[in-house]
């Protein structure tokens, strides 16, 4: 298996992702420059990992969605290569319209970085097929705008097409339906808030991250 | 030439950096304020030639991220 992670100016969990992968899943991990507009060939996972992407500025991830490597993104995306967007991989996920709706500023104002339980509302994905249906979880967020948005319309047909794969089972951000994570709707892409590479092994508090890679390792490799 | 773009909420949308301000406001003592939401101002310096429709790409493309947000060019 082959995995790219993206480094944008300001991310900051690139190194972790590329050890959880490689430690779980024995993969090749390249760290790719956000300048450069290549991926290296032969990619069977992208991840667009945590951080503050250009400080930031303008929304979050805004940025990193219009930097040269995005379109070779956008492009691998859509021929069907896997991507896990995780945090700020997430709002670049939605800033780059892979997946639908927009992150907002957290509803109690407050960064929250804690420990969070999450219910597993699809393991039929590529991402979640290493947890059982209704799983409840725990991993830990650390995010200023995880507060997801989309109208009311949007999230009905997420919600019917199976869509929200992972749900908070406490209050955390204000977050709609309590989504914490979403597929796309080849079910390729999966962007999440909570960082389950924080969550590989007992020496972190827990591992209920790694079933993400195990899972995903069994489907793509 | 100068050109101002205000990047504001889309109505329903919930603004909890403006609900702050306006706990802030009631706070300092000021009163009568019903509701406060915050927004963006972005000044583009630019030569004449640069037409309403481009700045309209501008906005869709990047200054807005039109899922949550409106935005509005004023008038020279």
């Amino acid at each position: 298996m082959r995995a790219a992670i993206i480094q944008f100016p300001g991310s900051n969990c690139d190194r972790d992702m590329a050890v959880a992968i490689r430690q779980i899943t024995g993969a090749e991990t390249h760290i790719v420059w956000h300048a450069d507009s290549e991926l290296p060939s032969g990619l069977d996972l992208i991840a667009i990992p945590g951080g503050f992407s250009y400080g930031d500025y303008l929304r979050s991830g805004a940025m990193a969605a219009r930097s040269p490597i995005m379109k070779a993104v956008i492009t691998a995306a859509n021929r069907g290569i896997s991507v896990l967007g995780v945090c700020n991989g997430f709002q670049i996920l939605t800033e780059a319209g892979l997946l639908p709706g927009a992150l907002m500023r957290n509803s109690g104002i407050r960064f929250v970085c804690r420990n969070v339980a999450l219910r597993v509302d699809n393991n039929q994905s590529l991402f979640t097929n290493g947890y059982e249906q209704g799983e409840q979880i725990h991993i830990p967020v650390a995010h200023h705008d995880g507060n997801y948005f989309a109208d009311d319309a949007t999230l009905d047909r997420l919600e019917g097409e199976g869509r929200v794969a992972l749900r908070y089972l406490e209050p955390v951000n204000g977050s709609a339906r309590d989504i914490a994570g979403l597929l796309n709707d080849a079910g390729n892409v999966l962007g999440m808030m909570p960082h389950p590479e924080r969550m590989i092994e007992p020496l972190q508090g827990g591992s209920d991250g790694r079933r993400l890679f195990e899972g995903l390792i069994r489907q793509i490799a | 030439m100068k050109t101002r773009i205000f990047v504001t909420l889309k109505n329903g949308v919930l603004d909890p950096q403006g609900r702050a301000i306006h706990h802030a406001l009631e706070g300092l003592g000021f009163d009568g304020v019903s509701d406060v939401r915050a927004g963006r101002l972005i000044e583009l310096e630019h030569e004449e030639d640069v037409t309403r429709e481009q700045m309209e790409a501008m906005c869709e493309k990047l200054l807005a991220n039109t899922v949550i947000e409106n935005y509005a060019i004023e008038e020279n």
